[in-house]
């Protein structure tokens, strides 16, 4: 029939644009990153590295071309050696008992005083053992400015606000203890409120959910308690911007502004959606991550279950709707040819 | 004076016959408005765009319940307020939204099918003007709009479009800086933007959409082979019931129960990408507030904008504009470039068989290229497919000259 | 063919009609109070601070609240709150009349409306003057030795079934 004819024109012509301005447009704006399945093996980590020494090579002036070269294979060989020690540490059988004793150290910064120390509070780890992956902390561990891939950043991980953590775990069977007592009791249900608070809340603001970077906003009674809190809250702020370079954003609608494969991948390596970001890698496990993101669906999307109940029910109405007109219509046109 | 039937009871059909003249009305605008039966779905673009503009509107009063023209204010109330807060404040951005996109697509292919069957010609000149007014004003609209959230693509897109104005190398920053009402898009820019989006413009909409419906009437609409009928005897044979031999149909309620069940399948779609697919109308980038100081990795226009964008974007800045400025006014000139006086379908005239279908895929190939980065390959197949317009429009008049009489 | 016809655009036009009404429903849910408005809704008011004799006056929903704390000599009423082992008055302080904030004047223990001189005594009922009602007992509920407005405890639905409140 004609009309059929016409509308597959007209639905052609639709689909090739949409196709052009949507999927192959954003195929084209944005690299497509692998994730690695919250795996931290480092195998990112010694790509970057290689891939850095081929991008040296383009430099004209030959004398700066030889000295990049040269730091970025030595870069590439303490990568490698780097993730070889800690994938031979995750094989040590850790004993919890002693790395309770060590663990102890940790808590003169991850005390919950809400003080920041080098840039940031340091973060509760009250889940740490659910939200953080076993090679990433042993990692974290050996070398916090290597395993959170921000190394760049540093002349030396001392300067790392937990740098000393180098001086306070030092064999790796204190490393191997610390992360088993982590792994085994530092564990327990996690509401994705509470994952985003220890995971993400000490950069990041969610100002939807009520959080800033000094964690829960309370609440308050006069307008000087509030002028109080803000002034705190932006005391914070500056000390992270001078940490980090500039305020990390936001993330109360982070779920729309991003796709989830992009916030999955970045927050799994933030190097590999954004080369030279100041961004650390913070090591989430896949359960972890899968908190983490609801919580910022429940922030950025929360009328998404509305919609999927309601969908059904508008769209079942004009199927009907349609059913009916086409029928009056024929009633109206039958003796019309 | 006329005359008025003292016995008629107030508000009784005599009563207001003579006053309001509702019977003749009703003849002229309803029963007695004559269509021609030899048409397609493609004649129920109209009343679409009709009842997507009511969508609009609508959904539009609700979010200006609770949308605060402030730059400090419109993010979060928003994405927010509506968003979070207001019962079906989502459905109404959603509706809002996807139909603001949409509109255009339907716009595009009202006016590829007026451009198809000739509808633009032979004392249809009118009908066609006054159609390009309300795309004129509906690209306002949908500017203005684009503003309100004031994100990353709203802040970014205002810059540039307002830049515009300062004419190329004439450089009169002092227009630019009258538009804005600022030195950058700020909160003068956005409350001016808003006073248009929501009151001015769509007054002006409303005004044109009445005009652009009285144009119709007097040259009536064009059918499905260009066929010029006697409307006439067409709506005599009609009355006396042989309709069969007729040409024509009332519009209501003969040519309304089909644009009505048209209307049905679109809804079906339409409200399919309110649920479920929505990405394609709510630029994630717009998600990000806006900051003056960090333009976007990627910026270009919607996607119904792309084409024109695209026209601009190969060229150096002062022809670059000089093309905008033709693409902005080209299809205005229509029914003064095309010498032929045949009204027909495209695929039986001769050589604008093929200007109508290189134009179509001209104008896809324009805005695929306007979303892409400008950068290799891209750069080149975009100036392509400008200059390709451009010459389309020069080469019009000859080869419209020359067609042969069907 | 008419009957066929009147029969299906009335069918489709009643179907219509049944999605116009849904979408009024959904427009009515937009011009319901925000969440976060209900939720400012319930105040709490703590009572240990108030003075004898003395008018505190709190906001509730926009709202002017009188809380009188009342001294053993003042007489009693069964408007009277108790919290605390003391007695309190509790009310709108709107003039029931046209709704202006009367004045509490200490030494007469009442309450008079400057705006046409209503006047209400120290139990807020209506002692004089064009006031038809006495001012409004707001739904409370007593905790500890404050009291939350907006919410209805079992002393407010028992003074409400009393028909004192208003």
């Amino acid at each position: 029939m004609k009309e059929f004819k016409i509308l597959a024109v007209v639905a052609f012509f639709t689909l090739v644009t949409y196709w052009g301005v949507e999927p192959f447009a954003h195929s084209q704006m944005h690299k497509h990153v692998e994730g690695n399945n919250f795996a931290y093996d480092g195998k990112a980590d010694v790509e970057e590295s290689a891939m850095a020494i081929e991008a040296a090579k383009n430099i004209e002036n030959p004398a700066k071309k030889a000295a990049v070269i040269d730091k970025a294979t030595k870069k590439l060989a303490e990568k490698k050696a780097f993730w070889a020690d800690v994938n031979a540490i995750s094989k040590i059988k850790g004993n919890a008992a002693s790395g309770e004793a060590l663990f102890a150290s940790c808590m003169g910064c991850h005390n919950g005083s809400g003080v920041n120390m080098g840039g940031v509070i340091p973060p509760s780890l009250d889940h740490a053992g659910s939200l953080y992956d076993k090679k990433y902390l042993i990692a974290l561990l050996k070398d916090p400015a290597i395993a959170s891939n921000v190394d760049h950043k540093y002349e030396n991980t001392m300067m790392h606000p937990m740098g000393t953590v180098k001086t306070m775990v030092t064999t790796p069977q204190q490393i191997a203890d610390v992360v088993e007592f982590i792994k085994t009791k530092k564990v327990g249900k996690l509401e994705p409120k509470q994952a985003f608070l220890e995971a993400c809340a000490r950069c990041h603001a969610d100002r939807y959910g009520n959080i800033t970077q000094l964690g829960e906003m309370p609440k308050f009674k006069t307008e000087k308690e509030a002028l109080e809190y803000k002034i705190k809250v932006l005391a914070e702020q500056d000390a992270i911007k001078a940490y980090m370079g500039k305020l990390p954003p936001d993330l109360s609608i982070i779920s729309r502004a991003r796709s989830e494969h992009f916030i999955k991948t970045f927050i799994e390596n933030p190097q590999s959606q954004l080369p030279g970001t100041s961004m650390p890698r913070v090591g989430l496990t896949k359960e972890g991550f899968e908190k983490v993101y609801t919580y910022l669906e429940e922030t950025g999307d929360p009328s998404k279950d509305a919609r999927h109940a309601l969908g059904p029910w508008v769209i079942l109405f004009f199927v009907v709707f349609t059913i009916l007109a086409y029928l009056w219509k024929k009633s109206q046109w039958k003796d019309l040819h | 004076m006329a005359h008025f039937d003292k016995k008629a009871k107030p508000f009784s059909h005599q009563w207001l016959n003579d006053r309001l003249a509702v019977d003749t009305v009703k003849k002229v605008l309803s029963t007695e408005y004559w269509i021609p039966k030899n048409i397609n779905f493609l004649w129920a673009m109209g009343m679409i765009l009709a009842a997507t503009f009511g969508l609009l509107l609508v959904s539009g009063i609700f979010l200006l319940m609770y949308y605060k023209p402030d730059t400090k204010l419109a993010f979060d109330s928003v994405n927010y307020t509506i968003m979070t807060e207001v019962g079906y404040g989502w459905l109404w951005r959603h509706i809002h939204g996807v139909a603001a996109s949409v509109v255009f697509l339907i716009i595009y292919i009202h006016m590829f099918t007026g451009i198809y069957y000739g509808s633009y010609k032979k004392g249809r000149e009118m009908i066609w003007l006054s159609g390009m007014l309300l795309f004129v004003v509906f690209s306002a609209e949908a500017f203005s709009g684009y503003m309100l959230p004031w994100g990353q693509m709203s802040y970014w897109a205002g810059m540039v479009i307002t830049n515009l104005f300062s004419l190329g190398s004439l450089d009169i920053q002092a227009i630019v800086e009258w538009i804005r009402g600022d030195y950058v898009p700020g909160d003068a820019f956005l409350t001016r933007f808003f006073m248009l989006h929501v009151l001015l413009l769509p007054l002006v909409i409303l005004a044109l959409i009445v005009f652009h419906f009285a144009t119709l009437r007097i040259p009536h609409v064009n059918n499905q082979d260009g066929e010029e009928i006697d409307f006439e005897e067409s709506a005599k044979l009609y009355k006396e019931g042989n309709k069969k031999e007729s040409k024509v149909i009332p519009f209501n309620p003969v040519f309304l129960s089909k644009d009505i069940f048209v209307m049905g399948i679109y809804f079906v779609l339409f409200f399919y990408l309110v649920f479920y697919h929505f990405e394609f109308a709510m630029d994630p980038v717009n998600f990000d507030p806006a900051d003056g100081l960090k333009t976007p990795v990627h910026i270009y226009p919607e996607w119904y904008f792309l084409w024109s964008y695209e026209i601009l974007r190969p060229f150096s800045k002062d022809i670059g504009l000089i093309a905008f400025g033709f693409a902005q006014v080209a299809f205005f000139l229509l029914p003064f470039l095309d010498k032929s006086p045949v009204v027909a379908p495209a695929n039986r005239r001769g050589l604008f068989k093929f200007w109508f279908w290189i134009m179509l895929v001209d104008m896809i190939v324009l805005t695929i290229m306007g979303k892409l980065p400008p950068e290799g390959a891209w750069n080149i197949i975009g100036l392509v497919a400008a200059l390709t317009f451009i010459v389309l429009f020069a080469v019009l008049p000859f080869i419209t000259k020359f067609e042969k009489k069907a | 063919m008419s009957s066929r016809r009147d029969f299906m655009g009335m069918a489709l036009g009643g179907f219509a009609a049944l999605g116009g009404i849904a979408a009024l429903y959904a427009a009515k849910r937009t011009w319901d109070p925000l969440p976060s408005v209900s939720a400012a809704g319930f105040t709490t008011i703590d009572l240990s601070a108030a003075k004898e004799n003395e008018l505190a006056v709190e906001k509730w929903r926009g709202k002017p609240i009188f809380i009188l704390k009342k001294s053993s000599s003042m007489p009693k009423s069964d408007r009277d709150i108790e919290v605390g082992g003391n007695r309190y008055l509790v009310a709108i302080g709107l003039c029931t009349h046209l709704g202006c904030v009367p004045a509490y004047l200490p030494s007469d223990y009442m309450f008079k409306c400057a705006c046409h001189g209503g006047e209400f005594d120290a139990a807020g009922i209506n002692t004089f003057g064009p006031p038809p009602s006495p001012l409004v007992i707001p739904p409370f509920k007593i905790n500890g030795n404050s009291i939350v407005l907006g919410e209805e405890g079992p002393e407010y639905k028992k003074m409400k079934d009393a028909g004192l409140t208003a």
